[in-house]
């Protein structure tokens, strides 16, 4: 009797406390196991920031990847602001920025790791101005870009400018870029003033993708992005130095021999002097092959010195 | 009489203990994160933080070159006012899908259609984002005939569409947990089955009808990418649901990357945070407080 009633007592914890012991022991051995991988060690290089420039540094790294298969380029984007930022941190080998280091920036890098952002510029790229295929105007000034996105500016419809919208989409959307995005940075230094800021209320877009794609979606807007990332359905307006000169339509030869008024050169920022594999990849991209890469991504390549490179 | 065994007793204690480790260290992670969020933010705090400025001004420039703002009136707004949104769809959809899931609906249908529903919970928030951007968008656009759809009314509708399933979900387990006495009691003195959720039902699962809802609240308020992506992230008091808006959550989700650690920037962010905990944390509070003002009645 007292038998049967131990047995059919027993508790269930034994099997449970074995399984459980069970799968810790197997768990800490695949853990601790670690791989024995045969493969050679690859070199990876971490490059992030600017979203203007992040299809290009894709692209880079791509055809880089053909050229040197036992070094692993990784791009991802954030804006200028995160490139910049994972620098000062000493967390990336190189940022991507569409604006140049601050000051501030360059002592906390110093500060942080103990050596100062290196910059190399690797191109140029003209920030166009984007608006509706369904929009009329052809061209803007400078001044009245700060009166549309500017603070303290009291413009908000088309009316206002003298441009006649169809289908009474008068309120101009304003398209923008969220703040840490080196685009950004370089338009409220560029257009709108040193000492200003953007009037609130802007559709605060993720990527330069993003802000064209809005406004290509929305007849009373207008945006400014990358002239690379422009797609059938929007207009690129021809921009104004100053009310009544010449407008110049964001392209290469305008960007190169200076006509256009917002163009930006894009640089790639290292800690200190760069050394191996980092070197041979900055040096493939001022090569030939990486400027036609430029080229071929919708960007401006660096001007070819005049004799022997 | 049977004895135990040593390590039978051993064992016992120790799971007991495994337990209540489990038990406590939910308090323990709470304290812990609210603690971890007060550190980052506290420095900027205690030294020159403006709260008048903060809690009064709708001009969010962080990254001024030549005058920075930290008001976050219109972010708090934003939020505010996509949640309320959401809610006031959410509830009465919620609600009566849990109704009719629990009462009228028949058997076969009833587990298709809570699968269904569970179903819509699934989906990513990042999805719900994108499906906001590119569908919804333009279908307000051509439906109200408005300049832009990226609105306070996009960002509701998709919150709301990802909070009905845990409002449906609670709810329905909230009524289908009131005993079948009470049906029975009812029924038998003749009422029509409306009357019967109206008068008896929905009564009797009030607190768990409320939880629901809360919790509904707290999806809708601290969603960040699917309101990132269809409120416009506009920095704007929205003077109606026509308007492009910023929340909180987007904020920070948008900006923590860019922020260098420890600057006032990075720390007014976790400020911010500081301040979605709060609001979460009263928002459960006056809800246990009502809850329990219910059941004392």
């Amino acid at each position: 009797m007292k038998t049967r009633l131990r047995r059919s007592n027993r508790p269930v914890t034994a099997p449970l406390v074995g399984l459980l012991l069970g799968a810790v022991v197997a768990s800490v051995t695949v853990a601790c196991g670690g791989s024995t991988s045969k493969q050679p060690a690859k070199t990876v290089i971490q490059d992030t920031g600017s979203d203007t420039m992040v299809n290009l540094a894709q692209a880079w790294a791509e055809a880089y990847a053909k050229v040197a298969p036992q070094v692993s380029v990784e791009v991802s984007g954030g804006g200028s602001g995160t490139g910049i930022a994972a620098l000062e941190n000493g967390t990336v080998d190189i940022a991507n920025a569409s604006r140049q280091v601050e000051p501030q920036e360059a002592a906390a890098a110093k500060k942080n790791t103990g050596k100062e952002p290196r910059e190399f510029m690797v191109g140029y790229d003209a920030l166009a101005v984007y608006v509706s295929k369904s929009n009329p105007m052809e061209e803007i000034s400078l001044a009245q870009l700060a009166t549309i996105y500017a603070e303290g500016e009291k413009v908000t419809k088309w009316s206002e400018l003298g441009v006649k919208m169809p289908d009474g989409a008068d309120e101009i959307i304003l398209v923008s870029r969220q703040s840490n995005s080196g685009t950004y940075a370089y338009f409220r230094e560029a257009v709108l003033g040193k000492g200003r800021d953007f009037k609130l209320g802007s559709r605060d877009m993720q990527g330069s993708k993003d802000v064209v794609e809005l406004v290509s979606k929305t007849p009373g807007a207008i945006g400014y992005s990358g002239m690379g990332y422009a797609i059938p359905e929007v207009k690129q307006l021809r921009v104004a130095s100053k009310a009544g000169e010449t407008a110049y339509a964001p392209t290469v030869e305008n960007t190169l021999n200076h006509t256009y008024p917002i163009a930006r050169p894009l640089f790639m920022y290292t800690l200190g002097e760069p050394t191996g594999a980092v070197k041979t990849y900055l040096d493939w991209v001022h090569s030939d092959v990486g400027q036609d890469i430029v080229r071929a991504s919708g960007y401006v390549p660096l001007p070819k010195p005049g004799a022997g490179q | 009489m049977q004895t135990r065994r040593r390590w039978e007793i051993l064992v016992e204690a120790a799971i007991e203990s495994l337990i209540r480790l489990c038990g406590v260290s939910a308090i323990l992670f709470v304290f812990g994160i609210f603690f971890f969020v007060f550190r980052e933010g506290a420095g900027f705090l205690f030294s020159g933080f403006n709260a008048r400025e903060f809690f009064t001004s709708p001009e969010w420039y962080p990254t001024s070159q030549s005058h920075v703002r930290y008001g976050v009136l219109a972010l708090i707004a934003g939020t505010a006012s996509v949640t309320a949104l959401a809610m006031a769809i959410a509830v009465p959809f919620g609600v009566g899908a849990a109704i009719f899931v629990s009462e009228f609906c028949g058997p076969r249908w009833k587990e298709a259609l809570k699968i269904t529903i569970e179903l819509l919970a699934a989906i990513p928030s990042v999805v719900w984002g994108f499906i906001g951007l590119t569908v919804m968008n333009p279908l307000i656009m051509w439906g109200f005939g408005v300049p832009i759809g990226l609105t306070v009314l996009n960002g509701g509708v998709v919150l709301a569409l990802m909070s009905v399933p845990i409002i449906v979900s609670i709810g329905e387990d909230a009524i289908r947990a009131v005993p079948d006495s009470y049906r029975e009691a009812a029924l038998a003195l003749g009422v029509t089955r409306w009357q019967l959720v109206y008068r008896v039902l929905l009564p009797a699962a009030k607190n768990g009808l409320l939880a629901a809802v809360l919790l509904g609240v707290g999806r809708a308020a601290g969603e960040t990418m699917a309101v990132l992506m269809a409120t416009g992230h506009a920095v704007k008091i929205p003077t109606s649901v026509m308007d492009s808006v910023r929340t909180l959550t987007a904020t920070i989700a948008a900006e923590l990357g860019e922020a260098p650690v420890h600057s006032e920037h990075y720390q007014v962010l976790f400020i911010i945070g500081i301040l979605l905990f709060s609001i979460t944390f009263v928002v459960n509070l006056t809800a246990d407080l009502v809850v329990r003002g219910i059941k004392r009645r």
